[in-house]
């Protein structure tokens, strides 16, 4: 053969590139923390083989709310209105259990609009990715505090911020999400390990990225810069996965940190953990938090996960079959019960 | 034997008083709310019912959980009418806090019937008044305290038993139903009446309102609108179902909800249908929302303070064009208002529920035959027309007790609208080859979808309440946004043709005046014209079933001088909904007859406030 082939294009265990996971454009700014998980995002679905037509993406209102349209195209999605994101997930994931949900949302959206529909959809335990792009400011709106922002925290303009900052892992926990963890834009390795672990959890992860807004905090006196995370930034463990499809047998050392199996038979192994955390044990997990907001640490990784409690969709007993594409003939009784019903009534 | 004060009726004694009233007066039931009188009053009616004759039973209740007071008139018609009469002929006094003003508020030759202690004989001497030594007999049926509060209502079902000529076998019959397959709570109560019913028949002479057996309710049943609107959707294949408490459109739900459980779980325990209690309601509708994008059959119900909370989603699922079924059971406002009163004041804030352009179909059940027809047709209209699409009750309908024809199984299948299938992506050489979300390939307005898990690479949307362009790619150009805000205008346009058309319920020739009512006022309605009728004025009668209007409203108002709209709230809600539809000068036509007091219409008044109109 005289001509040289194209290198073959590298695919996943379904045969998919990474192309095929691409979405459209990014119109947010350059160097937005959000992008950097999009890429994440990208990259996660693909190592992970999921079919993309089978995930729905979910997003309220803000910059954050705008980048589920630059990744997954091949997936369906739903921008909705401010703050109500986990109304609308809770339908849809209600709706086709089978598909895969991913939501995302900001700082405005989940902690200050969103706040109830968030706290409900934590306490359901329901089957799907959250993720917070947080970056303490509103975006769209030119760089208003937002409720995640520290005290102490400085607007370009010089406002100061006084109010406490609501920490949304520590709710979460609180309210029962499943899996929770926080994680940092700029960290492509533990953001991309822990989307994966996601991938694979059955109930609500709730993933806190912080992701600096380049525009509106990104100066010195804020606590949601590049520069303030990464000089802060406390990483709680170390996070290895690996997948269910992939029958690798690693060999730890013994005592050298914790494995979790997660629900479809994935593992995470956490190592160089903090003498005595335990990530299935909420109070452990909730103190660790109240002692970095002490601390101004920005602490990231695995705060907590339980792989057992059942999720929402689990509760509900559903047919194997998605509601979404039940046929006539299971959905209306037939006359016979009309009939019955209406005798009861006479 | 017990012996009562009063042996026999007492009071009225002109002859006028005298003369026997058969089928055709209506009887309240004075109690204190939380006393479990409604099983008595259920009872009471049922019985009438089952001697065939046309009976219906309106529950005025306050809000509130128990001791205030609370009413429940039944009226027996022998010519068929239902609405709510004014005054009634028959009082059962019960409640000391009450007694005394509604034995004033009666007419005189009216019957009293009334717990001994109250000693209501006193206060007039143009009743007949019967007194009854409740608590003597209650005695005797069972120890336990809180049963013989219950029990002392089923007594008085059987006094009225034998003041009304009813017969007990009946009334023992309707406790049955009442109380089905509950053997001691049956036996305690057929106890109760029989007790009550030999008291009275030892000790007070027979009324002169009698009830003669007819034979009007052959097949029929007795239903509430907000069960015969769960089991349309039932009947329409539900699949998705969330809710936020209210009243008084909570009963819908949770009637929905004992259907789904006995209806639609397999064999295995596993539900076809998932149920989800909402934070609020507007996670409600996100819900609904949520799992109509993702293709379910998805409903919510709720009241005006539920509405209002749902504007900004309305609006979404009017833009993104997501099918939604939301009912809302009305009742008296504004804010959190008069909860357990009704009304029909939700018209004008739901058809254009939200901000921007929106306009919304909304259905107008009358009866509940029509909640339960609307019920299905609702999803239909809804996946057909890719919008959110509110049925329109009230708690009159809703929560009272209505005799009905039998309900029809939907003849027709289901109507899941324009939905493309990952074959139906692959069909070659169609336009679905190059799917489009929001293109108007038919021309009727209404584009196609795909929904989530379709498979095919692509078939995937971006769904959005932001500008898009007809492939659902967002979009500030001017030209784009236009031609969605136009083509939305031709799926309104197409929504007129689909939705239940108007109903010419009366047509006499040469009639000069029109009515059009709408919802639960059709009963008053009609009454109203006989009552016209007897004073020499013929009127028309159109009554809604919808919004969008047809041509035929339009038609209507053309061919009448003066046209008379009902409704059910201060600002002539419908009126103001026709006048933004009709040609220009037939505006000048319309004339308005509102009711706002909380309690259901009543024919005399639609009477004379179109008399009173006539005159000027």
């Amino acid at each position: 053969m005289a001509t040289t082939p194209n290198p073959p294009i590298k695919t996943n265990r379904i045969g998919l590139a990474v192309i095929d996971y691409r979405g459209g454009k990014s119109t947010l700014c350059a160097g937005c923390g959000h992008n950097a998980i999009s890429e994440r995002i990208i990259d996660a679905f693909y190592e992970m083989g999921i079919e993309p037509e089978q995930v729905a993406k979910l997003s309220g209102i803000g910059c954050s709310s705008k980048s589920p349209a630059y990744f997954l195209g091949r997936s369906h999605s739903f921008n909705s209105v401010h703050g109500r994101m986990p109304s609308i997930a809770t339908g849809a994931a209600v709706a086709n259990h089978k598909m895969l949900h991913i939501g995302v949302s900001g700082d405005g959206d989940t902690a200050s609009i969103g706040m109830g529909q968030f706290a409900h959809l934590m306490r359901r335990n329901l089957p799907m990715i959250y993720i917070i792009e947080d970056n303490g400011v509103y975006g769209l709106t030119k760089g208003q505090f937002s409720a995640t922002a520290d005290v102490g925290s400085k607007l370009r303009s010089g406002i100061v911020n006084e109010l406490p900052a609501i920490d949304t892992c520590a709710l979460a926990i609180e309210l029962g999400a499943t899996f929770v963890a926080r994680s940092f834009s700029g960290d492509k390795k533990q953001l991309l390990t822990l989307l994966k672990a996601a991938i694979a959890h059955n109930g609500t992860v709730l993933l806190d990225v912080i992701s600096p807004c380049v525009t509106f905090n990104d100066h010195e006196g804020s606590t949601k810069s590049y520069k303030f995370t990464k000089d802060h930034e406390e990483m709680l463990q170390e996070i290895s996965f690996v997948p269910a499809f992939e029958e690798i047998d690693v060999e730890y050392e013994p005592g050298s940190g914790i494995e979790i199996t997660l629900h479809d038979g994935s593992k995470m192994r956490l190592s160089k953990l903090e003498e005595d955390y335990d990530p299935t044990h909420r109070i452990t997990a909730l103190k660790r938090l109240a002692e970095a907001r002490e601390k101004s640490e920005v602490l990231t990784g695995l705060f907590y996960v339980d792989p057992e409690r059942p999720s929402f969709t689990d509760l509900l007993n559903l047919v194997e079959q998605p509601l979404a594409a039940l046929p006539q003939e299971t959905t209306r009784p037939a006359k016979s019960v009309l009939d019955e019903v209406m005798e009861e009534y006479r | 034997m017990v012996s009562s004060g009063i042996a026999v009726g007492q009071g009225a004694d002109s002859s006028h008083d005298r003369e026997p009233v058969v089928n055709n007066f209506s009887i309240q039931v004075a109690t204190v709310n939380g006393s479990g009188s409604q099983s008595a009053n259920s009872v009471l009616m049922r019985a009438i019912f089952r001697m065939g004759v046309p009976v219906s039973g309106k529950n005025l209740f306050p809000s509130n959980i128990a001791g205030l007071p609370t009413w429940f008139t039944i009226r027996v018609s022998k010519d068929g009418y239902v609405a709510r009469k004014r005054v009634s002929e028959l009082l059962i006094a019960m409640n000391p806090e009450s007694a005394a003003e509604d034995v004033h508020a009666l007419k005189a030759g009216a019957v009293v019937v009334f717990d001994e202690p109250l000693k209501l004989e006193s206060l007039r001497d143009d009743l007949v008044f019967y007194s009854v030594p409740f608590d003597k007999l209650v005695g005797p049926l069972a120890p336990e305290p809180k049963l013989k509060k219950l029990l002392r209502n089923m007594i008085y079902v059987g006094v009225m038993a034998h003041l009304l000529s009813l017969e007990m076998a009946e009334v023992e019959a309707a406790i049955g139903k009442q109380f089905s397959g509950k053997k001691r709570a049956t036996e305690v109560n057929v106890a109760a009446a029989r007790a009550g019913y030999e008291f009275a028949a030892a000790n007070l002479s027979r009324s002169r309102f009698r009830v003669e057996r007819m034979n009007e309710n052959a097949n029929k049943i007795i239903i509430d609108g907000n069960a015969a609107g769960a089991l349309g959707a039932l009947f329409a294949g539900v699949t998705v179902v969330s809710w936020y408490p209210i009243t008084p459109s909570s009963s819908l739900i949770e009637s929905l909800i004992e259907y789904l459980k006995k209806y639609r779980v397999d064999a295995d325990g596993r539900a076809s249908f998932a149920v989800v209690q909402a934070e609020d309601e507007m996670a409600a509708v996100g819900m609904v929302l949520g799992a109509s994008w993702a293709g379910a059959r998805a409903m919510t119900s709720t009241s005006g303070p539920g509405i209002s909370l749902m504007a900004e989603m309305a609006g979404l699922g009017y833009y993104a064009e997501i099918p939604a079924v939301i009912w809302d059971v009305q009742r008296a406002g504004p804010s959190t208002g008069l909860p357990t009163r009704t009304a029909q004041g939700d018209l004008l804030s739901t058809a254009f529920l939200s901000h921007g352009d929106t306009r919304h179909p909304m259905l107008l059940p009358a009866s509940v035959e029509e909640c339960f027809e609307f019920g299905m047709a609702a999803f239909d209209l809804a996946e057909r027309l890719q919008t959110p699409v509110f049925v329109l009750s009230d708690l009159d309908i809703g929560m009272n007790h209505w005799v009905s024809d039998p309900f029809q199984y939907p003849a027709a299948a289901l109507d899941r609208g324009k939905v493309l299938s990952k074959q139906d992506l692959e069909r070659a050489g169609s336009f679905m080859r190059s799917f489009a979300r929001y293109a108007d390939v038919d021309g009727d307005g209404i584009g196609y979808r795909t929904l989530p898990g379709n498979g095919h690479p692509n078939a995937a949307w971006f769904a959005r309440g932001s500008g898009h362009n007809e492939k659902a790619q967002y979009s500030e150009r001017p030209e784009d946004y236009v031609n969605n805000l136009d083509r939305l205008k031709r799926k309104w346009e197409t929504a007129r043709g689909l939705v239940p058309a108007p109903v010419a319920e009366r047509k006499t020739p040469g009639a000069k005046i029109g009515i059009i009512a709408y919802g639960s006022s059709h009963w008053a309605v009609v009454e109203s014209l006989d009552q016209l009728d007897v004073g020499q004025i013929s009127a028309d009668y159109l009554r809604l079933r919808a919004y969008p209007f047809s041509a035929a409203v339009n038609d209507f108002v053309a061919a009448h001088e003066r046209v008379y709209v009902i409704d059910q709230n201060r600002d002539a809600q419908m009126m103001q909904l026709i006048k933004l539809d009709i040609a220009a000068a037939e505006v000048v036509k319309l004339r308005s007859v509102c009711y706002y007091t909380g309690h259901p219409l009543d024919a005399r008044f639609v009477t004379e406030s179109i008399v009173s109109q006539e005159q000027k």
